[in-house]
C-alpha cells in the first residue's frame, strides 16, 4: 500500500492506493518485455495500472506466464485484468487486401487481492479497489 | 547390419520423411474446472481405448500439460484426422493456494498444488505461442463466458491464426446456456456437449475432422 503526506502542513496521513495511468505514446516505446516488467514490479508494490491503449494479444500471453512465475504464497497471487472489447479497424487499403486488425483498448491491471471487477460492457469498466 | 537392410532403411527414413502426413497437436485450453481432462480422457477413450489424466472436482487437478499422441478420428464423410492431444492446465490469471484448503487440503500440500499449478499455466501458454496447430476451447456453459481470460485467450488463439472450436460443456446441468457462448463467440463453431454424459459429442467430432484437417 503506498501512503503520501498531505504537504499542507496538515499532519493527517492519506492511506490509499496509487492508481499510475500509463499514456499510448510511452507504451509504444517500450518493447513487449519492458511493458510487462513495468505492469509486473507496479501491480507487485499494490499499483492499480491503466494503459491507455491495451497490450497485443502476444504479450498478453506472456504477461499470463511471467505472472505465473511472480506468484508467491502470502505475497502476491497473481493479478486482475479487464480491458474494453477490441475494436475493428480497417482502412482503406487493409479492406483492399482483405485484413482487418484489431486495435486493443484502455485495460486496467492490479493485484488480484485488491482489484475485483463489479461490470464491464462495451464502453465501461467498473471497479472496486481495496487496500491491502 | 547388411548393406541390404541399411539401403532399405534408408530408403525407408527417405520415403516416410516424404510422404507422410504432419500429425496437428489440438490443445485444449479453457479456465479450470471447465471439463477439459474429462473431453481429453473421452477422446482417447473413443477413439484410442485409453485415458489421458486425472479428473476431481478440486482446480488445477490437471498441472502438466499431457500429451496422448496418434490419436485417429473419422468422420461420417469418410475423411479422418490423426492428431496429438493436448490436455493443458486450466489458465489463469491469479492462484491463491487459500482456495486449496476450502477442499481439505492441509497448507503444504495446497502450496504445493499452487506452485505446480503456476508453473503448469506458464507451460501451457508457452505450448499455445510455440506447439500447438489447434485448439478446443473448453467453455462451463453454466459460468459467464464474458470473462476477461475467455476474452482474452481467444484473441491469443486468433492472433496465432490457429483453427479453433468452443466446446461448452457442462448441458446436462439444468442452468446450462449454451446460447450465451455462441453469441460471445459468433465467429466461431460452438458445440454445445456433455462430456460427462457423452450427450453431442459426436458433432464435436465431426466438427474436429472439419476444422483440423
Amino acid at each position: 500500500m503506498n501512503r503520501w503526506c498531505i504537504p499542507s502542513g496538515d499532519k493527517k496521513m492519506l492511506q490509499g492506493v496509487q492508481i499510475d495511468l500509463i499514456s499510448q505514446e510511452s507504451l509504444e516505446n517500450m518493447t513487449s518485455m519492458e511493458k510487462i516488467h513495468l505492469i509486473l514490479d507496479k501491480v507487485r508494490q499494490g499499483t492499480i495500472v491503466i494503459l491507455e491503449k491495451g497490450l497485443e494479444p502476444d504479450e498478453q500471453s506472456k504477461l499470463i506466464e511471467m505472472t505465473m512465475k511472480e506468484i508467491l504464497p502470502d505475497d502476491f497471487n497473481g493479478i486482475e485484468m479487464e480491458t474494453y472489447p477490441s475494436r475493428e479497424e480497417s482502412s482503406f487499403l487493409s479492406r483492399l487486401i482483405g485484413r482487418h486488425s484489431a486495435s486493443t483498448r484502455l485495460t486496467v491491471i492490479g493485484p488480484a487481492n485488491q482489484l475485483k471487477m463489479i461490470k464491464k460492457d462495451k464502453d465501461q469498466i467498473s471497479a472496486w479497489i481495496s487496500t491491502r | 547390419m547388411d548393406i541390404f537392410v541399411q539401403t532399405k532403411n534408408s530408403f525407408s527414413r527417405f520415403f516416410s520423411a516424404f510422404f507422410k502426413r504432419k500429425r496437428s497437436k489440438v490443445g485444449i485450453y479453457g479456465p479450470p474446472n471447465a471439463g477439459k481432462t474429462t473431453l481429453a480422457n473421452r477422446i482417447a477413450r473413443d477413439w484410442a481405448g485409453d485415458t489421458v489424466g486425472t479428473v476431481s472436482e478440486i482446480p488445477h487437478e490437471t498441472r502438466r500439460a499431457l500429451r496422448r499422441q496418434d490419436i485417429c478420428i473419422s468422420g461420417s464423410n469418410g475423411h479422418s484426422i490423426t492428431i496429438d492431444i493436448v490436455d493443458t492446465p486450466g489458465v489463469t490469471t491469479k492462484i491463491d493456494y487459500k482456495e486449496f484448503l476450502e477442499y481439505g487440503l492441509d497448507k503444504e500440500e495446497a502450496i504445493t498444488r499452487s506452485r505446480e499449478a503456476t508453473e503448469g499455466v506458464a507451460e501451457a501458454m508457452h505450448w499455445l505461442r510455440e506447439d500447438i496447430d489447434g485448439v478446443i476451447y473448453m467453455l462451463d456453459s453454466t459460468s459467464d463466458p464474458f470473462q476477461q481470460v475467455n476474452i482474452m485467450m481467444i484473441g491469443i488463439i486468433e492472433s496465432r491464426k490457429l483453427p479453433v472450436i468452443i466446446a461448452a460443456n457442462k448441458i446436462d446441468l439444468p442452468d446450462a446456456a449454451p446460447q450465451k457462448i455462441r453469441s460471445a463467440f459468433p465467429q466461431h463453431p460452438v458445440v454445445p456437449i456433455s462430456c460427462l454424459e457423452g450427450k453431442n459429442i459426436e458433432e464435436l467430432y465431426e466438427q474436429m475432422v472439419h476444422s483440423f484437417r
